[in-house]
């Protein structure tokens, strides 16, 4: 890929560029106050009642399990929170500046809201969502443009395309990879040339109706509902795709013959025709259309439960970090008597026709978002580590502490760029998305170690990733003092050595020193000038970048 | 692909910061002056000195991604139909003969045991590796181990600073720790041609010691209310084993530029040559599984040009890692095994190619307890019938690796969501162990 290559030559160039040119621009205007900012998405006052609803739900669950929360987390954190779960990054400096200076007392809302208007959020939240659609691989060139989707997908939250649209879209659209970007969903499961409609007929299920049906291509599912004979009902929705010269068709007739989804039994080897079948519910599947457009119906239904629970879950997993249910894409089948919350959130996503934004804001609105990480038993609990351990783990489970979750690879490097740079990114935030999506082929995320599509699976780190941050060239560059980063502006420009240690805390970690951190590093900066004092900084930055804090969401 | 160290040269306007490696030395007394707390443990080179049948085994899959052609490889007709350009010649085994593309392997196959009878359930690539490299059929609740993974997590070795699973070049279907954790991942070396990356300090090392002793300082503000969630994360462990590997000896062993000249020639002057080298040098040090990569076999068009590439590259490299494993006296120890992912069918496509064959394709297993020149299964010389005689399954071979490298198969482990799971299914072959 030589324009690749040359690119990611020259793209941190221009991104430092980018940065002095903003630093300059920065010094002869003020910055705008946070109340003057975009901001889109439901009135806030509108989210009051379904926010109240998340809440009762939650004390309910706390009270029936004898848990008492944990306090609350300060504003700036539940501000890394934010900007990390939709801008990928932690909040620069300025937004951090910003943010102190609003003193509306609902300035998280008014937050969530300005960060949905910045294009920022739909870059990284597409690319977040593409994973479980047409998964992290970059696939054969000609006939899948994983970038392309990607972008489609991008403007479809900008425009704040309805959800289900998108997905009828994603189901049923005709075409070529590069003329239209949604068939990619279609293109991403061709196997040496052909359609694979049990590879196709698994995500559609997994990422539309959050559950796990691939299994029952060969069997019947151990444990849950599905049969081998739904399985291949489903995937004959996708018996009569094509892949043509003029990219995805659908074909009813071939040769004068009608187009049949034909499977060799696995016992007797010999063909059968299956014909199109769904589940359940087949009073949702329309009559008409092509069989794409039927099943893109029949699962969009908005009687479907699964349609709305399971977008709900990996929303929830985007934003904590953890899915509500787990595994995100095998949730048990909907309870008849029981509605939780991710029936609460789904039907009021869905009755606001379909709006993932007001879907992110209520989330973000109810309690657990800002419930604090630290967890203390209560005065009179066993102090066991078992027990301790065990107390825990049923806290975490029921939401009553923010849990501890290990950031993703590109939310490392998306908080190393903007840790460094004070100025927000957001105005030249193409270009540093585009950094970031070159490096993901095949750099620092892919060296990292990329998640995949399992990436709301909990981990802990790795060797590799502790010697990419602490020697690697690209984690490491940024701690380096220059004239127009972050380092060299605080070796330069902070009046008290207090002043400068607070600014690289806030840079890299969002929230100011304790004392003894203070204390520690004003001995290391005492008395020091010139280049002794920007090696102590360029130090305090690394500690900073490999901290666990920098590396954990919390 | 371009590595990462030509970035930030342009980000950065400073002329600080010279790269020193640490001494061993320097950084212990450093540690011990300071009281650091991210300590280095000491080296114990014992264990890796050892040779013959006393030494820890050693695992070393060569992975054939694709589906490399039985036919062109350890299972040739020829003379039949189905053999199109492939001829054969013979080896020092009286009777058995390899496809004429292997004229190194000719001269090593007698060492080794021939499998010509696996069978497969999975005809697809993605699918296909996961069953050959983990012993199990992808499962889309859980991801299995590869047994590379398995080995590095059941017998790690002692005194080895350096990971104990690492993967060399490489392959579009990575092995993975799976249920057993992130850090069984195998440990990449993409070019075993560049010296490793990330592995220097960039400040000198009394700097690094006050930057680590600092360290401390931050991560005691982080613990503090969080002890149970922070410790949980094994972030300072990892810190420490990844400080450990840099000052370690066996870095070494990553150097394949330190051998003899025709050393390196008898491997090839391939990336997959250098590879194997660097297995063997890592086998020294006590490494515990070694795969090496070579992808490219899929030849759906052009099948004979196209294994015959392949074959340049890795005949002499497979030949001369079983010649070198013998001559250190370590071939004992050390189990060789080769494969992919299916074979290639016996039928030649329209475009003179060979489609997937996941019935009755070869593998070569050798070393470690294993016998020598044995031949198991037969195929169809007509290529008629699907099934090979003496069909040979995946779990019962890793089951047979797993007896010979004393790693306990049967036990069960718990998955993270609960579910009990052996770590291999498969019965021992005996009779391919000496």
């Amino acid at each position: 890929m030589p324009i690749t290559r040359h690119l990611t030559k020259i793209l941190p160039l221009l991104v430092v560029l980018a940065v002095a040119s903003l630093v300059a621009l920065a010094a002869r205007s003020p910055l705008p106050s946070a109340e003057k900012l975009p901001e889109v998405g439901a009135d806030i006052s509108d989210l009051q009642p379904i926010v109240e609803q998340l809440n009762a739900e939650f004390a309910m669950r706390w009270k029936a399990a004898g848990i008492a929360p944990a306090g609350p987390a300060p504003d700036l954190q539940v501000l890394r929170r934010l900007s990390l779960a939709l801008h990928g990054t932690v909040p620069s400096l300025q937004e951090i500046r910003q943010f102190e200076a609003d003193s509306r007392p609902d300035r998280i809302d008014h937050w969530t809201r300005r960060m949905l208007a910045d294009v920022r959020f739909a870059d990284y939240f597409a690319e977040r969502l593409a994973r479980a659609l047409v998964g992290s691989e970059n696939g054969q060139f000609i006939i899948y443009r994983r970038g392309q989707f990607v972008d489609w997908l991008s403007e479809q939250l900008h425009k704040n395309t309805p959800y289900d649209q998108i997905v009828r879209t994603m189901i049923s659209q005709t075409g070529l990879a590069t003329g239209t970007p949604a068939v990619n969903f279609m293109t991403a499961a061709i196997n040496d040339g052909d359609i694979d409609e049990n590879k196709l007929t698994g995500k559609t299920v997994r990422a539309f109706l959050g559950q796990r049906i691939d299994c029952a291509q060969c069997h019947d599912h151990p444990f849950e509902r599905w049969k081998q004979q739904e399985f291949e009902g489903l995937a004959a929705f996708y018996g009569q795709v094509q892949h043509t010269i003029a990219g995805i068709e659908d074909k009813t007739t071939q040769d004068g013959k009608p187009v049949e989804y034909e499977v060799e039994d696995r016992k007797t080897l010999e063909k059968r025709i299956v014909p199109v079948a769904v589940p359940f519910h087949s009073e949702w599947l329309p009559k008409t259309g092509t069989r794409r457009e039927r099943l893109a119906s029949w699962i969009t239904n908005s009687a479907n439960r699964r349609f709305e629970r399971s977008i709900a879950n990996r929303v929830w997993g985007l934003l904590f970090g953890r899915a509500y249910l787990e595994p995100v894409d095998d949730m048990a089948d909907p309870a008849d008597d029981k509605r939780d919350l991710l029936d609460l959130a789904g039907e009021d996503f869905r009755v606001h026709n379909y709006d993932l934004r007001r879907l992110i804001q209520v989330m973000v609105a109810s309690q657990p978002f800002h419930l604090a990480s630290e967890f203390e038993l209560p005065a009179d609990a066993q102090r066991t580590p078992e027990a301790e351990l065990a107390a825990l783990k049923t806290a975490e489970a029921a939401w009553a502490v923010f849990p501890l979750i290990r950031l993703r690879p590109e939310q490392v490097i998306g908080s190393i760029f903007q840790s460094s740079s004070i100025q927000t990114a957001d105005q030249n935030s193409h270009l540093l998305f585009r950094t970031l999506r070159l490096l993901q082929g095949g750099q620092f995320v892919n060296e990292y170690g990329d998640l995949g599509e399992n990436e709301l699976l909990d981990r802990g780190g790795t060797i590799p990733q502790r010697l990419i941050m602490m020697n690697g060239d690209l984690a490491t560059g940024p701690t380096k003092a220059n004239p127009v980063n972050a380092v060299g502006r605080i070796a330069l420009f902070a009046s008290t050595d207090e002043k400068c240690i607070e600014t690289a805390y806030l840079c890299c970690l969002t929230r100011r020193p304790t004392a003894e951190e203070q204390a520690a590093f004003v001995a290391d900066l005492n008395g020091k000038q010139g280049s002794e004092r920007r090696d102590v900084i360029e130090d305090l930055i690394w500690i900073l970048f490999n901290s666990t804090e920098f590396s954990w969401n919390h | 692909m371009e590595p990462l160290n030509r970035i930030s040269d342009l980000n950065l306007q400073s002329a600080l910061g010279s790269t020193l490696a640490a001494s061993r030395r320097d950084v212990m007394r450093l540690a011990a002056g300071l009281g650091l707390s991210f300590l280095l443990p000491g080296l114990d080179t014992r264990a890796a000195q050892s040779r013959g049948t006393k030494r820890p085994k050693s695992l070393i899959t060569l992975w054939m991604g694709g589906g490399p052609s039985q036919l062109e490889t350890f299972d040739p007709h020829p003379g039949q139909k189905i053999s199109g350009e492939t001829t054969a010649i013979d080896t020092k085994l009286p009777g058995v003969q390899v496809a004429h593309l292997l004229p190194h392997m000719a001269e090593q196959v007698h060492e080794m045991c021939l499998i010509r009878s696996m069978v497969s359930k999975e005809g697809d690539h993605e699918r296909g590796s996961y069953l050959l490299k983990t012993g199990y059929r992808p499962d889309p609740t859980l991801v299995h181990p590869s047994i590379g993974a398995i080995v590095a997590h059941e017998t790690p070795g002692s005194g080895v600073e350096i990971p104990q699973f690492i993967s060399i070049l490489n392959a579009q279907w990575r092995s993975r720790g799976g249920f057993l954790g992130d850090d069984y991942d195998p440990f990449k070396l993409l070019d075993p041609r560049q010296t490793l990356q990330n592995m220097k300090a960039k400040v000198e090392t009394a700097r690094q010691s006050r930057r680590l002793r600092d360290l401390d300082v931050v991560e005691s503000a982080f613990r503090n209310r969080r002890r149970i969630q922070s410790d949980a994360t094994l972030h300072k462990q990892t810190v420490e084993r990844a400080l450990t590997m840099m000052t370690s000896e066996q870095l070494k062993a990553f150097q394949a530029e330190d051998e003899p000249k025709e050393v390196r020639a008898a491997y090839g002057d391939t990336p997959f040559g250098v590879g194997c080298l660097i297995a063997r040098r890592l086998v020294e040090v006590g490494v515990r599984s070694i795969e090496v990569n070579l992808d490219g076999f899929d030849t759906h068009a052009k099948n004979f040009s196209g294994q015959e590439t392949q074959a340049r590259i890795f005949d002499p490299a497979f030949a001369a890692l079983i010649h070198d494993l013998k001559q250190r006296d370590l071939f004992d120890s050390t189990v060789v095994l080769w494969m992919g992912e299916f074979g290639r069918t016996p039928t030649i496509n329209a475009v003179a190619g060979r489609d997937h064959w996941p019935t009755g394709f070869s593998a070569v297993i050798g070393g470690g307890g294993f016998r020598s020149g044995l031949v198991i299964g037969e195929t169809d010389p007509e290529g008629k019938k699907t099934d090979p005689v003496d069909p040979i399954e995946i779990h019962d071979l890793y089951a047979t690796i797993f007896k010979t490298l004393g790693v306990e198969y049967a036990k069960e482990m718990t998955t993270p969501i609960g579910r009990p799971m052996a770590l291999c299914k498969g019965k021992p072959i005996d009779r391919l162990l000496a």
